[in-house]
């Protein structure tokens, strides 16, 4: 990777309460990607977010964003973060397009009520500039955070779930926002329970749980890697079980009883894929169709997390 | 120094006290108002003068001065409490700014507050009262050094509370007790020896004596002890400030 425009070394926190919510977390993240950070909750998503954006005092380790140590140079780093935290934080009172003012001005940036006006209009929020916070609905106000984040024109970008309680279709809208922005050079890194979203918008997925890292990767290679293939073969007979002949593969039977079920992983060296459909032929069953499917993210993600070390309960 | 985002936070707050401004002026010139009638008329009728100065007037600087420092604390107090409050504190935290930044917007905002009603207050008391300011640049002086002082005891205060008890409580239990004995409504030598020892160790007695002082030209302290003290008590808040900032206390988690 070249020069990674945010950069987190063992980055350890305790809370005052002593608990540790970070154990040691390195991560780089590059110059115009999108990264989607995974975990359940608990995980330590908000608080690697918050520690890099200078929300918390990290308790040990060192974080740099462009280049610029987010401790010593804070002003250098934090001038290049634009942050839609995980709750909505909102000034009920206030009047939507001066609180996102309010933001733009906290970084430093001459008032500019033209691209604020933008910004509200690529969040479908034109018409709320002068209506109340307290007057919008809750997607409404997320979007109001996203407003305020963009407001100051940020290089790099974290979305704390941003589309957890937002409707399909504003969702949909937000993975557009967030591809613009990426087509406009700013690195995202968003966290999501959306396993989905990640597939959907992501270039690479890292997990953490339990503070730690499990694993960061480029989402396509991540899914080859680990992916399992599951192959259906549709048959043109019903069968009531699965043919003894082929008792050595582990076949199940679909519900209609129409195709035969077959898992394999794509690692393997023999997937044995072949040596199957001969297998199926010389049972004397007529093949009406082969089709594979690449196992979801979703399951690659619950199979990592599914051992929790420590029991920790959000 | 990030300027644009000491100017956003204190034209943020100076927005929020002029959308209520009914609210906020109101109230202190009813009650003062009331103090007038009460203190100014009632019990003045039967006083005649204090060290040569007709009642009704010898309390304004006073009546002023209890105004300012409740509004400059409790100002200063809930204009950084709310954001902790509300969790928009959190965008101010990953700011490109430092703790004196949100100091100055923050505690700049409350103190011009303040002086606001002060000054309300003042031209409120020219109907009630005959009232000549004989030295009125130190009049000023006086009144913004005190009113940036309790701003800043307000947001220290503001920092340090984490329930709405607490932020109540300290206005409450310190301040409007030292005001009230603070020489508001009497000039210390009408107290009995050892008490005037006592109130010594009140600094508000300052405040007031110098405050009266640019009025009449009458003190109760020496002069220069008065501005000495303001002086004094401006530089402990500052130090706090600057102990917190150090720490990070209570504001990053
Ligand atoms: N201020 C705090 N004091 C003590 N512990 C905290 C504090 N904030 C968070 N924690 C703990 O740190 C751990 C990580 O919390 P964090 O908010 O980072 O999780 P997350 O991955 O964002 O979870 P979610 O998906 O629910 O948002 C949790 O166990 C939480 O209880
Ligand atoms: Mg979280």
């Amino acid at each position: 990777m070249t020069d990674p425009i945010v950069s987190v070394r063992k980055l350890v926190k305790r809370y005052v309460n002593g608990f540790e919510a970070l154990k040691g977390v390195d991560l780089d993240i590059a110059e115009g990607e999108i990264l989607a950070l995974l975990g359940p909750n608990g995980a330590g998503k908000t608080t690697l977010i918050s520690a890099i954006c200078g929300i918390t005092t990290p308790t040990e380790g060192t974080i740099t964003v462009g280049g610029h140590d987010t401790v010593r140079d804070f002003r250098a780093a934090r001038a290049l973060i634009g942050l839609v935290p995980q709750e909505i934080n909102l000034e009920p009172f206030e009047p939507v397009a001066s609180t996102v003012a309010f933001s733009r001005g906290l970084f430093g940036k001459p008032r500019d009520p033209r691209l604020i006006a933008r910004v509200l209009d690529s969040l479908s929020l034109g018409d709320k500039a002068t209506a109340r916070v307290r007057e919008l609905s809750g997607g409404m106000k997320r979007r109001v955070l996203i407003a305020k984040a963009l407001s100051h024109e940020p290089r790099v970008l974290f979305l704390d779930e941003p589309t957890a309680g937002v409707d399909v279709e504003l969702r949909r809208g937000m993975w557009e926002i967030v591809a613009d922005l990426k087509r406009q050079g700013v690195t995202i890194i968003l966290t999501t329970h959306y396993i989905e979203e990640a597939e959907a918008i992501a270039d690479r997925i890292a997990v953490i749980d339990g503070g730690r890292i499990l694993l960061v990767e480029e989402k396509a290679a991540l899914m080859a890697r680990m992916g399992q293939k599951v192959l259906h073969v549709a048959l043109t007979s019903r069968l009531e079980t699965v043919p003894e002949t082929l008792s050595s593969y582990a076949l199940s039977l679909s519900e209609d009883g129409h195709s035969l079920i077959y898992t394999y992983d794509t690692r393997a060296a023999r997937t044995g894929v072949v040596r199957l459909l001969a297998a199926i032929d010389a049972a004397g069953l007529q093949v009406a169709d082969v089709t594979t499917r690449e196992s979801s993210l979703e399951e690659i993600f619950v199979g990592l997390t599914r051992h929790e070390p420590e029991g920790n309960v959000a | 120094m990030n300027l644009a985002a000491i100017r956003a936070i204190y034209v943020f707050e100076m927005q929020r006290f002029f959308r209520t401004l009914a609210q906020s002026v109101v109230s202190p010139v009813l009650s003062t108002s009331l103090y007038f009638v009460v203190f100014g008329a009632a019990i003045g009728s039967r006083i005649e003068t204090v060290e040569g100065i007709p009642y009704g007037a010898f309390i304004v600087p006073g009546l002023i001065m209890l105004t300012v420092l409740t509004q400059a604390t409790s100002n200063a107090s809930f204009g950084i409490y709310f954001p902790k409050f509300i969790g928009t504190i959190d965008e101010i935290l990953s700011a490109p700014l430092s703790f004196i930044e949100i100091t100055i917007g923050f505690v700049g905002a409350a103190a011009t507050k303040a002086l606001f009603i002060g000054l309300i207050i003042l031209v409120t008391a020219f109907f009630f009262v005959d009232l000549a300011i004989l030295h009125p640049v130190w009049m000023l002086i006086f009144l913004i050094l005190t009113c940036v002082s309790f701003a800043l005891l307000g947001f220290i205060i503001g920092i340090w509370a984490d329930n709405f008890e607490k932020l109540q409580l300290v206005p409450l239990l310190v301040i409007t007790p030292l005001v009230f004995l603070g020489g508001s409504f009497y000039s210390i030598s009408m107290l009995p020896p050892a008490w005037q020892t006592v109130t010594l160790f009140n600094p508000v007695v300052y405040l007031v004596s110098g405050f009266r002082w640019s009025f009449f030209g009458e003190a109760d302290v020496a002069i220069g002890l008065s501005i000495a003290m303001i002086l004094i008590f401006l530089a402990l808040c500052l130090g706090t400030i600057w102990l917190i900032f150090r720490t990070g206390w209570k504001l990053r988690k």
